[in-house]
């Protein structure tokens, strides 16, 4: 049983990048059990947003907080661009790893459990070397799933790969990650579209957040339905000014 | 037809390992044809350069002498190699662990590389006697700072995103070394060990050539004031041997221990 999600508080967040502000001031509520998608041009500061989220930064201005007013610390899975597994380790001992790394004992039952869930369940004992783009992930998946944390923050974790298999992803993802607090970034506007309940998109020198629509119908949305293909052309163009 | 013409034309006469054991077997051949050719032909007098052939019935009719001597180099070499490499190694973790130590400690580690081990070598026969001691301390010396050195570096080289992903999880430090940094330092500590695997025996031997009473580098430094100088490449020659199985012993363990690595015939 997954706790339950908090909402993220920003007020007043900053960051300078050398003498330059990043952004300066940011204000923004990320709801609470929802998918967050954070867009914007490479280098507006959305990783280093994120990390500060994560806690592996720390803003130069402002603060960040639970909006239960409980620490975030302890509450947080992170997935990266790159899937991060540990080449030494079996595709299970990866999903465990947390556990190893708080000195628990590995819940190797619901490892296999969530292997299987995200169609891994024959690879627990390979090396991360034996499988493919896609598979990969789907392990870097099932590791943030085995976290059971209540916030989930993905950086373009499906970027590296083909587009049938981030299709695919998406779904897996948008499916099982469900009713936590999770904030995406992506340069994808398919991607942005099919997963979002709430769209970001971070732009400008220093940069600002501004709040788009998002099409209808519950996420994942289908990869061929009007509103989603409508609502990708008008991002993208949107993205493109 | 033709593509079976072409696949005879392109295949290989020896596989991928068949010259992995062929090519250093040719350099050798090569090398002692041209030895061999110098001491026959080339107006060098046998005290100076034995033929092989000379040196061939110098290793049997003196193998009482170099099989006591190889035992002892070895024990030396093994002995110097363990130490050094768990020594080594100790203070590598303890530097990547507490970063102010390594601050104070690395200068001296790379003071201890400018002054030649040789220069060393009568004083620690001095301190340590005309034992093994003093022929385990110089290879420990000798392969001290290898094996420091290259741990330290794959220690502060961790990946960036797996420090990051720990953070996440809860990790501490120490089992963030067990079980992350440790493991992915593996590889440019494997290159340390064979780099200290290959120059361990030479340590022992200046030992033994400075002051000692048994082993290869005293055997040599005998033959050498009797003018036995077959006896003198016969030892040279086990030596030799003696460090590339040596080598070869480590590096099949590593490769081993390193399971995830792709081997070296695909880095090639």
């Amino acid at each position: 049983m997954t706790p339950p999600p908090p909402g993220i508080r920003l007020e007043g967040v900053g960051l300078d990048f050398g003498n330059a502000p990043l952004f300066r001031g940011l204000d923004l509520l990320v709801a609470a059990g929802h998918m967050t998608v954070l867009l914007g041009a490479s280098g507006v500061g959305k990783t280093s947003l994120l990390r500060m989220i994560g806690g592996l930064a720390a803003p130069d201005y402002g603060r960040i907080t639970a909006d239960d007013d409980l620490p975030l610390a302890g509450r947080v899975a992170w997935m990266g661009q790159q899937d991060l597994l540990l080449p030494w380790a079996s595709v299970l001992d990866n999903v465990t790893l947390g556990a190893r790394l708080r000195g628990e004992r590995p819940d190797l039952d619901r490892a296999r459990h969530l292997l299987g869930c995200v169609g891994l369940a024959d690879q627990a004992a390979a090396l991360p070397a034996a499988l493919s783009g896609g598979m990969r992930q789907r392990a870097a998946l099932a590791r943030v799933l085995y976290e059971n944390r209540p916030v989930v923050l993905m950086d373009e974790p499906f970027s590296a790969l083909d587009s049938i298999t981030r299709a695919r992803m998406q779904d897996l993802a948008g499916r099982m990650l469900a009713a936590r607090t999770v904030v995406l970034i992506t340069h994808d506007p398919l991607e942005a579209c099919r997963l979002a309940d709430a769209m970001l998109l971070m732009a400008g020198n220093p940069a600002t957040i501004t709040s788009l629509a998002v099409p209808e119908g519950a996420a994942p949305r289908p990869v061929d339905a009007p509103a989603v293909l409508s609502a990708q052309a008008s991002l993208l163009r949107r993205m493109m000014q | 037809m033709r593509a079976a013409q072409v696949g005879a034309m392109t295949r290989p006469v020896f596989s991928r390992r068949g010259m992995a054991v062929l090519r250093p077997v040719l350099t050798c051949a090569g090398l002692v044809a041209l030895w061999g050719a110098l001491a026959r032909w080339g107006h060098v007098p046998p005290y100076m350069l034995p033929a092989p052939d000379a040196v061939a019935r110098a290793l049997w009719s003196g193998r009482a002498q170099l099989e006591p001597a190889a035992v002892t180099t070895l024990e030396e070499t093994l002995l110097g190699l363990g130490i050094g490499v768990g020594a080594g190694s100790a203070l590598a973790i303890a530097m990547a662990l507490w970063a102010p130590l390594r601050r104070w400690v690395m200068p001296m580690v790379l003071l201890s590389q400018a002054v030649p081990v040789f220069a060393l070598a009568p004083l620690l026969v001095l301190w340590f006697g005309f034992g093994m001691a003093s022929k385990v301390v110089m290879a420990v010396l000798v392969i001290f700072f290898p094996v420091t050195s290259a741990l330290g570096d794959g220690l502060r080289q961790t990946e960036a995103g797996w420090m990051d992903l720990a953070r996440t999880m809860g990790a501490t430090r120490w089992r963030v070394l067990v079980h992350i940094r440790l493991p992915a330092a593996m590889p440019a500590f494997a290159t340390g060990v064979r780099m200290a695997t290959a120059i361990a025996p030479i340590g022992a031997v200046v030992g033994e050539w400075v002051g000692a009473s048994s082993g290869l580098g005293f055997l040599m430094q005998t033959a050498n004031t009797r003018f036995q100088t077959d006896l003198m490449f016969a030892a040279l020659a086990v030596l030799a041997v003696m460090t590339v199985l040596l080598w070869w012993g480590v590096d099949r363990l590593l490769a081993r221990a390193l399971y995830w690595q792709p081997p070296h015939a695909d880095i090639d």
